[in-house]
């Protein structure tokens, strides 16, 4: 089950170290240095259905505005 | 053809020669048991197995070629074993480049290496690397040594009339066209399909945004056997490379192009060498001997059996090729096939056997659709997104073991266990088993000696017949009666199973009436099938795990063969 009742000591701390996290970093860098952080951290977690339900809340209220580029093949 | 003589055929040059069937002057079409259309691995793997069986096939295809370049070359040990059952493995494996490891790169940096064969005590490697002219030239060898197997070059199906009872076709021939009837028509006649066209069906899926370059090159080259896989090399920046060696001094290189390559050009070979020669070094020299610019897609048929018409291989489903499952999963294909074909053909099951084909395959299929699928998204990342977490994973995977797991060039091509068959008898949970044999699974090998002393227990259990295997504490009394008992069950029961016994190793295995008895000479079967003294297993003809017990019974086994056989 996903905790989401506070669950870290010291926030402005840990807000304040995940905007350092990307100083100076290009918007290309900070993807990367996000998509590390969220595997070691996923990976820490481990609970399958804890990391599902993260992803689905993460993901709530956007509305697609982009588009992946699918090709539909048919032979 | 001689084993001496065959060593010399240049199988890519081959022409096999179109001659004229008395059945082109028949009055009225003449009717056959199976027609398969397609000579490719898949649709000679079927006519072989079905020949092996005693069921007559008429081969068809419409050129008078064997594969024309290496195409598939990575055959799988699932495959290996059942062309062993066919009688051509042996000449596979001489002639292929055996390999168990693949390593990852990352850049400059191995970050990854898997073997894919970690334990002893099976007949084959996890993966020979082997052209698929020679494949397809070893088939075809075996193939035109059984009697009851007629192969037609140039014969092209230009026209079909499924119908309730048979299949009527039109087959064109360089000397005009004639007419032909089956009960029952297998379509393995590749990813294009011409009677899935004809019947006005679809492989559905998608293709992905890229392009790669496939070069064999012959060269002189100290890369180990392994498959070896690099993600943005120095040699080829921003894109992987694939290389794999093969037999003949052959080197097979795929390197990944992008989406905006020009496919015309990148084949020129003024394109392909640079390429070569910075993966190789400079000095070092080569020849192209093959070079080909593909894309692909993951798509497949919604079910695989329409009616009399069976679908079997490409035509069937497609994958991409990172994880060699394209023709693995097609002669799996056509090895379900064969036996179902059989006992529904010599009525010794319902037609209704031949729907587990299509459910089985399907699930099977869909297995292969995802996993290379996942491939192809790390391989190809479809958005920022993704080629962000790709890259992230890639640069973890150095230190962090966890990464390392998530590293993705192809997870390589494994057997289906067909845990939701229908045919399938479920486990009485008190009878405890642990271990991944359940119902379904593919069954495991391993060595043992039988009354002609060594060898290995899947290639002991012979073609065609399901296999009741009883394993015995080495008083073979007991075993013994209990395996007499067996064949009970009438003529039919009797037609379709083969009682196997196994006793403990330092039990030397002996000869008992009616009965194979093999030694387990390592003590592995036994514990690969999790078994106790008293332990049954069911095998079908595919060699697929479909019922287990702790204790033998009669009642119990004939239950199990009749849903096994389409009866339930």
């Amino acid at each position: 089950m996903l905790n989401t009742e506070p669950n870290i000591a010291f926030p402005d701390d840990f807000y304040e170290a995940l905007v350092a996290l990307h100083q100076d970093l290009t918007p290309e860098q900070s993807r990367l240095v996000n998509a590390k952080l969220i595997l070691l951290l996923a990976n820490h977690v481990g609970d399958a259905a804890v990391l599902r339900q993260a992803m689905a809340l993460a993901r709530h209220g956007v509305v697609p505005a982009g588009q992946d580029p699918v090709l539909q093949a048919v032979a | 053809m001689s084993s001496s003589a065959a060593a010399a055929v240049d199988y890519q040059r081959l022409v096999l020669d179109y001659t004229r069937s008395p059945e082109q002057d028949a009055p009225a079409p003449a009717r056959h048991p199976v027609v398969i259309v397609g000579a490719g691995p898949v649709g000679l793997t079927a006519a072989i197995d079905l020949a092996q069986q005693g069921v007559p096939v008429l081969l068809l295809d419409d050129d008078n070629r064997l594969s024309s370049g290496s195409r598939a070359i990575c055959f799988a040990q699932r495959t290996l074993d059942i062309w062993d059952r066919l009688g051509c493995g042996q000449r596979m494996v001489d002639k292929g480049v055996t390999w168990n490891r693949g390593k990852v790169f990352f850049r400059e940096d191995p970050v990854y290496s898997f073997d894919l064969l970690p334990e002893e005590g099976h007949a084959r490697p996890a993966f020979i690397n082997l052209q698929q002219y020679y494949a397809e030239g070893f088939l075809l060898e075996r193939a035109i040594s059984l009697p009851n197997l007629e192969i037609r070059w140039k014969n092209r199906v230009e026209a079909l009339e499924p119908g309730p009872e048979g299949v009527t076709l039109r087959v064109a021939t360089p000397e005009g066209s004639y007419g032909l009837r089956c009960d029952w028509l297998v379509a393995a006649d590749g990813a294009r399909s011409p009677i899935r066209k004809a019947m006005g069906l679809e492989s559905k899926g998608r293709s992905f945004r890229d392009r790669f370059l496939i070069a064999d090159v012959r060269m002189e080259a100290d890369f180990p056997a392994e498959r070896w896989f690099w993600f943005d090399p120095p040699f080829h920046p921003n894109q992987s490379v694939l290389l794999h060696r093969q037999p003949d001094g052959i080197w097979r290189i795929d390197f990944q192009l992008g989406w905006d390559a020009d496919p015309e050009a990148e084949r020129q070979p003024e394109r392909v060498i640079p390429r070569v020669q910075a993966l190789l070094g400079p000095g070092r020299t080569f020849e192209l001997e093959w070079v080909s610019v593909y894309t692909f897609s993951c798509l497949r048929m919604e079910r695989f059996r329409h009616g009399r018409v069976l679908f079997a291989g490409d035509s069937a489903h497609g994958v991409s090729p990172f994880g060699a499952r394209g023709a693995n999963s097609g002669v799996q294909d056509a090895e379900n096939l064969a036996w179902k074909l059989r006992l529904v053909l010599e009525g010794l099951a319902p037609e209704a056997l031949l729907d587990s084909y299509d459910q089985e395959r399907v699930f099977a299929a869909d297995e292969n659709i995802r996993n290379s699928t996942r491939s192809t998204d790390f391989i190809t990342p479809k958005s920022e997104a993704s080629r962000a977490f790709r890259d992230a994973t890639l640069e973890l995977a150095r230190d962090c073991v966890f990464a390392r797991r998530l590293v993705n060039s192809g997870r390589l091509s494994r057997p289906s266990t067909y845990t939701d068959s229908a045919l399938n008898t479920p486990e009485v949970a008190a009878d405890g088993f642990s271990g991944p044999l359940v119902p379904g699974a593919p069954a495991a090998d391993a060595p043992v000696r039988g009354v002609a002393g060594d060898g290995w227990f899947l290639s002991a259990l012979g073609s065609g017949a399901f296999i009741g295997l009883l394993f015995s504490d080495g008083d073979t009394a007991v075993a013994e009666e209990a395996l007499r008992a067996l064949p009970a069950g009438g003529q039919a029961l009797r037609q379709m199973l083969r009682p196997v016994l196994v006793v403990p190793r330092g039990v030397p295995a002996h000869r008992v009436e009616g009965v194979l008895v093999l030694e387990d000479t390592e003590g592995l079967l036994a514990r690969r099938y999790d078994a106790r003294p008293g332990t049954f297993y069911l095998l079908r003809p595919d060699q697929h795990v479909c019922a287990r017990w702790r204790r033998f019974d009669p009642a119990c086994l004939r239950q199990a063969l009749a849903r096994a056989t389409g009866y339930a």
